[in-house]
């Protein structure tokens, strides 16, 4: 086992590396000069080499893509343009949003979507599991920030029950975090409770099929111990993979609904860093949240051991 | 052809009839009818992608006017008998805007489903079928899939000049790894077949296997992905346009209509309100059809999702 964690993490390696190297090279096979593009239209040709002098975009790419990663494992992503900070500051500022609103997302969707998708396969076929399929395929087709604008107008603007926009740090109270944090994570969580909501149908459906669930039933077990214990316990596999590939949606769908709502974490740092084509800024967003991505991967891959005592490493 | 080489054996030998070069066309139980009543989300999928397609097509004749005419003396109105949807920020028409944006969306949904299939075909084949280059094709595309999807176009938005075909690139470039690794798992079990060791056997050589073994057993997957592939790109470009990385803002295309309207989403939400309705309409009925064809041309994956 220990020597399975030791295997993963150092597979993790050549994949960081892919990422830091991918984000990098867009710099140079971008179409046209992307130290043109940052610097603007109206900028003067002294900006345009300041900024691809800063960029170093002046050397060779081998050089400075060694730099750059000598630099990142030194935990330094470089320095804005816009701002001149270095961008880890800049990051750790806009942190504490972000992952609020994911967390809540992700408990809020697991805790609706896995049940709801184990009741589609129990009453499979009847209009609770049509409705179900019916929620996954909108879930899919309504982007984010049209649930955001809708919730918003409907639970903030008209009913007036929760706010329209803006964060309140943790800090300063559970409710008031909490209210700011609801509809952002319902409107970004839609996507998400889909995609978890479909694969619990799939693996629970599976899983019902087997001779053990007969035997359950056989011997007078209860409905609900049955699909919960037995069944459920045996379907989390899939489930739980999904949870962690799912997370590449809440990422995406974070920078959106952070616009919609006003909330100042990293989603809307990336935003402002594209309108002010903050490069650097985006290159360290980009490889933190890759970071985190395949990180949490792992840890469910690990994770699976746990689930399923039939998997040994 | 082949009538003629079978007669023309000698008595008491065997001669295998000649395959045709290409399969023969699936026969339909019941005719196109039959099958859309097996299939009614195929249908209702397809007609509303029709329909959208026609709207784009016919744009200029849907009571449209000049989607990009200013006319500053009449902005924000609400919808009205002249403005069926309203009018902009500058006074422009929603209406003739959104029928325009139709053909924003379904260019690049339907370009980036095309190529990022084509391109995901061709690494997949040679994943799947190179075992040196197998290793290295798939960690680097590991190392792209763990950068989300919406990040990786982004960071290549932030880097080039907004255009329909920049956004394209972007999220083509995005979805690639994942045709790719559909292809090359769909090779490698195909690889393992026993007709697949038979024509092998019978010295049939390689490019050959492909076109006639390979392929055909990785469309009916493909196409469907293809399906989803459209479906999420026409919202990732939404996306974009909305928080300004993508479509430039002079181009009528969906998400640039919502972007223009989220200062005024809380007094004059019409603006936003309609070309919402679209999008959303146009991507659930590209996701109907890519279920419906997921359950008519591999029963296998539909199962129970």
């Amino acid at each position: 086992m220990l020597s399975y964690i030791v295997r993963r993490l150092l597979a993790t390696i050549p994949v960081m590396a892919v990422v830091a190297l991918f984000v990098f090279s867009l710099l140079y096979v971008a179409p046209g000069d992307p130290a043109a593009v940052i610097a603007g239209d109206q900028a003067s040709p002294e900006d345009v080499a300041r900024i691809r002098q800063s960029l170093g975009l002046d050397r060779p790419f081998l050089i400075r893509f060694g730099e750059w990663v000598w630099q990142i494992l030194h935990g330094d992503l470089g320095t804005s343009i816009f701002t001149n900070l270095p961008v880890t500051t800049m990051m750790v500022q806009r942190f504490e949003p972000t992952l609020s609103l994911m967390a809540i997302t992700l408990c809020l969707s697991v805790s609706i979507a896995v049940p709801i998708g184990v009741l589609a396969a129990w009453k499979v076929g009847t209009w609770i599991d049509r409705a179900v399929m019916a929620f996954a395929v909108l879930g899919f087709s309504v982007p984010v920030f049209v649930i955001g604008y809708l919730l918003a107008y409907v639970f903030a603007l008209e009913l007036e029950w929760l706010p329209v926009q803006g964060y309140t740090p943790l800090s300063e109270g559970v409710w008031p975090w909490l209210e700011n944090l609801i509809l952002p994570a319902i409107a970004l969580g839609c996507v998400y409770s889909a995609l978890i909501a479909r694969i619990t149908r799939a693996a629970m459906l599976e899983v019902l099929q087997q001779d053990y669930i007969r035997t359950a039933r056989a011997k007078g077990m209860g409905q609900t111990a049955i699909l919960f214990v037995h069944a459920l316990k045996n379907a989390s596999v899939p489930i739980v993979t999904v949870i962690g590939i799912g997370i590449a949606l809440l990422i995406g769908g974070a920078v959106v609904t952070e616009s919609v709502f006003a909330i100042p974490g990293l989603g809307r740092l990336t935003v402002d860093a594209i309108l002010r084509r903050d490069y650097p800024l985006i290159q360290g967003i980009v490889l933190l949240f890759s970071f985190v991505y395949v990180l949490v991967n792992l840890l469910i891959d690990l994770l699976y051991t746990l689930l399923d005592p039939r998997i040994r490493y | 052809m082949s009538a003629h080489s079978i007669t023309s054996a000698p008595p008491g030998v065997a001669v295998a009839p000649e395959m045709p070069d290409l399969l023969p066309a699936v026969k339909l139980r019941g005719g196109v009818l039959g099958f859309l009543r097996r299939h009614p989300t195929i249908a209702v999928g397809g007609a509303l992608v029709i329909a959208m397609m026609l709207m784009a097509l016919l744009a200029p004749y849907l009571g449209t006017v000049d989607p990009t005419a200013l006319a500053t003396a009449r902005r924000t109105r609400a919808p009205s008998a002249e403005n069926w949807f309203g009018t902009d920020m500058l006074g422009r028409d929603i209406y003739s805007r959104v029928v325009y944006g139709t053909r924003i969306s379904l260019t690049i949904g339907f370009s980036v489903a095309l190529i990022a299939s084509s391109i995901g075909l061709a690494i997949g084949l040679v994943s799947g079928f190179v075992r040196w280059a197998d290793g290295i094709i798939m960690r680097i595309m590991d190392g792209m899939m763990s950068i989300p999807p919406i990040l990786l176009a982004i960071a290549l938005m932030a880097l080039t000049h907004g255009s329909v075909g920049n956004v394209i690139t972007a999220i083509t470039l995005a979805e690639i790894p994942r045709v790719s690794r559909l292809v090359r798992s769909v090779v490698l079990s195909l690889r393992e077949q026993p007709y697949v060791d038979a024509a092998v056997a019978a010295g049939t050589r390689t490019p050959m296997i492909i076109l006639r073994h390979i392929l055909p057993n990785t469309l009916p997957p493909m196409t469907v992905q293809a399906t989803y592939i459209c479906a999420g790109a026409m919202i990732v470009e939404a996306i974009l346009s909305f928080i300004g990385a993508g479509t430039p803002p002079i181009i009528p295309s969906w998400g640039n209509i919502m972007a223009e309207g989220r200062a005024l989403w809380q007094v004059k939400p019409f603006i936003v309100f309609f070309p919402a309705v679209f999008l959303s309409v146009t991507v659930l009925a590209v996701n109907l059809l890519g279920d419906g064809l997921r359950d008519a041309l591999d029963p296998r994956l539909a199962k129970g999702l």
